[in-house]
């Protein structure tokens, strides 16, 4: 058997489908989405987990995770949680929100999810760009960053500046958990994946809406390779948007994972 | 069971209460807020699931989640309200899910008033929101119809896998009437094998509208086609009201056919030979039934509280055999029946051409004009 092979270090989490991926090389969905699924081993809640798929490249997140799962629309994903959450409080429900999805059509959702503390659990992907549609201009975008919807580079003047999702729901008397880290290298994904299990572990605890935000690439976008993309992340994303804990609470602080 | 005096919105609430609901989701809008009122203080004293939204926008997508476990849920508003929500209605029809919705129509289009109308015919009968397909339409005209249509709605939605509204107007959700509600029954036990749910150790479901190969969306529009002919067949419900000896068939649905009834039993008592057909499910709208009534009569009178726009309906299944005129009232006012009477008259005296038919709508105009009606935009007339 091998789980019981010694010299196996790294296998596929159950909760993670066995299936050809469809993202782009060297996007980092496919990290976040294993993070999701090793904590859903750990924790054992396969069973009773139901994902709320988002629109954007993680439209078919459905068909990665082993879990039953519902696809929203656009934005619309925190309100289909709620429902799901409210007829079935002991499941356990977490969308999976791009930039795009969470921070532009979608902010009336995400802040009364939150407001309301809906006992979910949210997995934000923040890679400053539409990706599905092409490399448009998203929310998230930074300032002077290329897209196809900003060819010259986004103009704060015309255009406004980028969201801080975080620090916005961090404020937030319904949430529980708000953090934001980072997959750009293999220290940030372990910190990451830490935050997931976190914020899976304050749903089951009923403490109330829980968010990591995942800073995020998009190589095919961005027009860079996937190890650019990466340096990319830590370089100029990072400073815009700081890592770190914005709201943990006492119960969930106390907790060794 | 001794029959109360209840106000239309709160009675439909408490009938879907009654049929087992177990999630509602909604937003205030006048005049339907009532309902969203009762259902806050009955759903948490039950133990079931209620959440005031942000918004209609956010409500729809609250049912369309509680939807996919295969529970009992619904929502309600009002004519702008369901505009919001047509995005939400276009995903519950593409996943499948059953639902109930409630609309209580008030005047348009924008902001419009609070008061009664029929408008949302054509946004609601003929689909709304984008994409290919039809939600079952059922529309009341008291408030005992209502509640005994709101448990029919959820058994129609979980028998075809859709969309069932109650179209109503302002005015039936607003008036109080002696009624006789349902028992109290348990929600339903046993969970539909395609619904969402997890720990059951069932096979993996995934519940979305999502189909990226046109072939294979094509699939689910043809089985969504099949599911609207078999409704066709089997759904189509109706009341008739001295229609077996009618030259004239007046036909309105909800408070315009109840107001027209009055002017029916009016004319009847005048020696006039007219009947009345109400259409109570608009869609799947009695196509066939109209026909007939069609080749049996010298003329027929459709009456709404908009422009028309069941009117195009009837002409369709008439196919331009039978005169067709019509009567309506719009942007909020509801028609007396003694308006109906005359035309019942009018078209006794001097019977409508087939000819004219098509310009049923240019010629109500045209009367009322002469009638005189409206107010200037700074005060009554």
């Amino acid at each position: 058997m091998a789980t019981t092979d010694p010299k196996l270090v790294y296998e596929r989490p159950e909760a993670l489908a066995d299936v050809v991926t469809h993202y782009c090389p060297g996007c980092t969905h496919g990290t976040a989405h294993r993070l999701i699924a090793e904590v859903l081993d750990e924790m054992k809640l396969l069973d009773k987990s139901i994902g709320v798929a988002s629109v954007g490249c993680s439209v078919f997140a459905y068909n990665y995770f082993n879990c039953d799962f519902v696809q929203a629309a656009h934005g619309r994903a925190p309100a289909m949680a709620t429902g799901v959450k409210r007829v079935l409080p002991n499941q356990t429900v977490f969308t999976y929100q791009g930039d795009g999805d969470l921070a532009s059509i979608g902010m009336g959702e995400i802040m009364h999810a939150a407001a309301r503390g809906e006992n979910i659990t949210v997995i934000f992907i923040n890679n400053a760009i539409y990706g599905m549609t092409g490399g448009q201009m998203a929310p998230t975008t930074l300032p002077g960053q290329k897209t196809t919807s900003s060819p010259l580079g986004r103009d704060v003047e015309m255009t406004g500046y980028p969201i801080r999702m975080a620090e916005i729901l961090a404020n937030m008397d319904g949430a529980s958990y708000i953090v934001r880290r980072s997959l750009h290298d293999p220290a940030h994904i372990r910190k990451a994946k830490k935050a997931v299990r976190l914020a899976f572990e304050a749903q089951e605890r009923g403490l109330g809406f829980s968010l990591v935000e995942l800073l995020s690439n998009c190589p095919t976008n961005w027009g860079m390779t996937p190890e650019e993309s990466l340096d990319w992340i830590s370089d100029h994303m990072v400073p815009t948007y700081p890592l770190g804990d914005f709201k943990v609470s006492t119960e969930l602080a106390k907790l060794k994972v | 069971m001794s029959k109360e005096l209840m106000k239309g919105n709160e009675a439909i609430a408490e009938a879907a209460i009654r049929a087992g609901v177990e999630a509602y989701f909604g937003y205030p809008i006048t005049p339907q807020t009532e309902l969203l009122e009762w259902m806050s203080k009955r759903m948490p004293e039950l133990g079931r699931a209620f959440v005031q939204a942000e918004s209609e926008v956010a409500a729809i997508n609250m049912v369309y989640g509680a939807a996919c476990t295969g529970k009992r849920v619904m929502t309600t508003s009002s004519s702008p309200g369901i505009s919001l929500m047509l995005e939400g209605l276009s995903y519950i029809a593409g996943t499948e899910v059953p639902v109930v919705i409630v609309d209580v129509m008030r005047g348009g289009p924008g902001l419009g008033n609070i008061a009664p109308s029929q408008g949302d015919y054509n946004q609601i009968v003929h689909g709304g929101g984008h994409g290919d397909y039809y939600p079952i339409v059922l529309a009341p005209s008291s408030i005992q119809e209502a509640i005994d249509l709101t448990a029919e709605a959820f058994e129609l939605a979980e028998k075809y896998r859709g969309i069932v509204f109650i179209l109503v107007d302002g005015s039936i959700g607003q008036m109080m009437e002696p009624v006789e509600l349902p028992p109290m029954r348990e929600p339903k036990k046993d969970i539909p094998e395609w619904a969402i749910g997890g720990g059951k150790g069932d096979e993996q479901r995934i519940l979305t509208s999502f189909y990226l190969q046109p072939e294979l969306e094509e699939t689910i529009n043809v089985r969504l086609l099949e599911r609207r002919l078999e409704i066709e067949a089997n759904e189509v419900r109706y009341k008739e009201f001295f229609v077996d000896d009618a030259e004239i068939v007046v036909i309105g649905f909800g408070t315009a056919g109840r107001v027209a009834y009055s002017a029916v039993r009016a004319a009847r008592a005048e020696g006039i030979p007219v009947g009345l057909f109400r259409p109570v499910s608009l869609n799947p709208f009695p196509t066939a039934k109209i026909r007939d009534l069609a080749d049996g009569a010298k003329s027929l009178l459709v009456v709404e509280m908009n422009s028309g726009q069941m009117l195009d309906d009837v002409r369709l299944a008439v196919s331009g055999e039978t005169p067709v005129e019509f009567y309506g009232r719009m942007g909020g006012v509801v028609p007396f029946p003694d308006e109906i009477l005359t035309e019942i008259r009018r078209m006794a005296g001097e019977p409508p051409k087939a000819a004219l038919n098509g310009q049923a709508r240019q010629q109500w105009l045209e009367r009322m004009k002469l009638q005189g009606y409206g107010a200037t935009e700074n005060g009554n007339n």
